[in-house]
């Protein structure tokens, strides 16, 4: 009897290694080859923007470090240019320094770490994520210098950063970015030449330009495509017009690009953070204003208005959309997360492919389901 | 690239140089051929061997006294109750007597219950941030799991409470500035006006 022809229908996840998460893909295969995919999302839902909505805009800080786990500071970030926004805050040069420090220090985490569990998933277990997780867990050590946590830091706020880092930090900050590039060579050495890796990486998961850009794909998954859009030099938000920094592109927009551009942006955040350790000035590290908000949350009430705050998030397009009603607590909370919108695309990358492929397809768009779901 | 294969090579020979590396003999050799060898074994046994941890390592939140235990810098004003994100903390207070006026310890009011969850706790540091009194701290201690749901881990008032001393030894820098911030806000001693006459 021949099966030709036959589909088979395959249900990868919830609970499943590969899918970074509770997350779910309904994969419908003819031989091994996937014909149809549909995302299931929505497994770790936490109501994350109605609670924004119950509470005071500093309240949502801590919750913000829950969406994009690897990111807290870029999410802090997001969430404390779309409140200066909305009530007309500004932030204090060392805060700014501060903030971008920690935004590139959180690029460089992100990236490390995902490029290891793209590794993970093409099947070297091991060895390239731990890499990884070595050279994570120093920035981690200053995350928890500076702000107190590792992960949840919850230290960016509306005018600056919580508190000052602490003395000695910097030298030990500027020590570990300029080891950086070692780390980087070593990790280039170990992975971008491997022909296996070439293998099972080029031309799998192609996303064109077209596509990419009409599913608003944002981030180094939209530049691995070759599209030139970076909202640190589009908005030019924070201090970021102050620094050199180049923004490398893909050509061919397929899994290998999309793990090499990582490598080449975390070039540039090295060199971002070289200069903005260099440059940092002294004073305080929050505005009047943003401190006496920290202080009393309730006091901080915005005129009737909308603000859309956005940054160049590891991910993506990070955007948070406030609406006030002159009330200490938001009228309209949203989060615009850019692993949800970034995973639009998954079906499309994957047809045509094998289902071993359509693991890693998934592993370089890079999602983190706290995001996805919220 | 020469040929097929030794990208795959050179990727194994830095595999092996950490592998090197996690010995102390694997050290020796590799100084021994003029390459730079650092400590590769990073990871910790943990519960044998603790992980030392930042000075502001924050996790959960501790009421100050100053003293003795009736001493606390709490007044039960409730704001840090009204400001936690999850909700987490329940306070029974301010005390008061049989005719319901604010009872007062040491010139303040006092809570008669505060207890703080701490499987609900998120280590945000909103309360500490929030209180004007300075009376709520974070604690770096972090082994406070437990099989059940309820009863340890939901801290009552007798067991939040500790020392400054202990906020001294273990975040000096914090508890410093904490103390100078007091002594600022407490009225001086009036001199005695007008000087009596010998
Ligand atoms: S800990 Fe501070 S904020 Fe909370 S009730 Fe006591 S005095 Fe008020
Ligand atoms: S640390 Fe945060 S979650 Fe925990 S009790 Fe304080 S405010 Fe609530």
């Amino acid at each position: 009897m021949s099966t030709a022809g036959e589909l088979l229908e395959v249900s990868l996840g919830p609970q499943h290694p590969s899918t970074h998460g509770v997350f779910r893909m309904n994969a419908v295969l003819d031989g091994e080859t996937i014909v149809k995919l549909k995302p299931v999302m929505g497994y770790l839902h936490r109501n994350h923007e109605q609670i924004g909505e119950g509470i005071t805009y500093i309240g949502s800080f801590p919750f913000t470090d829950r969406l994009d786990y690897f990111s807290a500071m870029s999410n802090n970030f997001g969430l404390a240019i779309a409140i200066e926004k909305l009530g007309g805050i500004t932030a204090s040069e060392r805060g700014e320094y501060l903030r971008i420090i920690m935004a590139e220090l959180t690029r460089l985490v992100n990236h490390t770490a995902v490029t290891g569990f793209l590794l993970n998933d093409m099947g070297a277990f091991g060895t390239p994520l731990l890499y990884a997780f070595r050279e994570r867990e120093k920035i981690l050590d200053l995350f928890e210098a500076a702000s107190g946590s590792r992960m949840m830091c919850n230290y960016v706020r509306p005018g600056g950063v919580r508190q000052d880092v602490p003395e000695d930090w910097l030298k030990q900050a500027k020590e570990i970015v300029d080891h950086y590039p070692h780390f980087l060579d070593e990790f280039e050495k170990l992975l971008t030449e491997n022909e296996i890796i070439r293998q099972r990486a080029q031309n799998v998961g192609v996303l064109s330009k077209e596509l990419a850009v009409n599913a608003s794909i944002t981030g180094p998954m939209l530049r691995a495509s070759g599209v030139d859009y970076d909202i640190r030099k589009v908005d030019g938000y924070s201090l970021y017009p102050r620094f050199s920094f180049r923004v490398p592109l893909g050509s061919v927009g397929d899994v290998y690009d999309r793990y090499y551009i990582r490598i080449l942006e975390m070039r540039q955040s090295v060199k971002i953070l070289q200069q903005a350790l260099k440059d940092i000035p002294e004073g305080p590290a929050i505005s009047p204003k943003g401190a006496a908000m920290g202080k009393a949350p309730r006091t901080f009430r915005p005129a009737k208005n909308e603000a859309y705050g956005r940054i160049e998030a590891p991910k993506g397009e990070l955007g948070f959309y406030l609406v006030s009603d002159g009330s200490p607590q938001p009228y309209r909370y949203h989060v615009r997360a850019p692993s949800f919108v970034n995973l639009t695309v998954l079906e499309d990358l994957c047809i045509g492919h094998k289902v071993a492929d359509a693991i890693i397809i998934l592993g370089s768009i890079d999602i983190v389901l706290g995001e996805v779901d919220r | 690239m020469a040929f097929i294969g030794a990208g795959v090579l050179r990727g194994m020979g830095v595999t092996f140089r950490t592998f090197l590396e996690t010995y102390p003999w694997g050290r020796v050799l590799l100084r021994g051929l003029r390459q730079p060898a650092v400590e590769g074994l990073v990871t910790i046994e943990y519960p044998d061997v603790k992980q030392k941890h930042a000075e502001r390592f924050r996790y959960f939140p501790f009421l100050v006294y100053d003293g003795t235990p009736d001493n606390l810098r709490c007044v039960s004003c409730k704001i840090c109750e009204q400001e936690c994100p999850p909700q987490c903390i329940y306070i029974t207070g301010p005390a008061k007597d049989e005719q319901g006026r604010p009872q007062k310890a040491n010139g303040r009011t006092f809570p008669v219950e505060f207890k703080i969850d701490v499987s609900i706790c998120m280590s945000c540091r909103i309360c500490v941030d929030v209180c004007p009194f300075d009376a709520i701290e974070m604690d770096n201690q972090y082994e406070l799991s437990s099989s059940e749901r309820f009863g340890s881990l939901i801290l009552n008032k007798q067991e939040l409470l500790k020392p400054n001393e202990y906020f001294q030894r273990i975040k000096p820098t914090e508890a410093s500035e904490v103390d100078a911030r007091l002594a600022a806000k407490r009225p001086k001693p009036q001199p005695v006006f007008p000087p009596k006459a010998p």
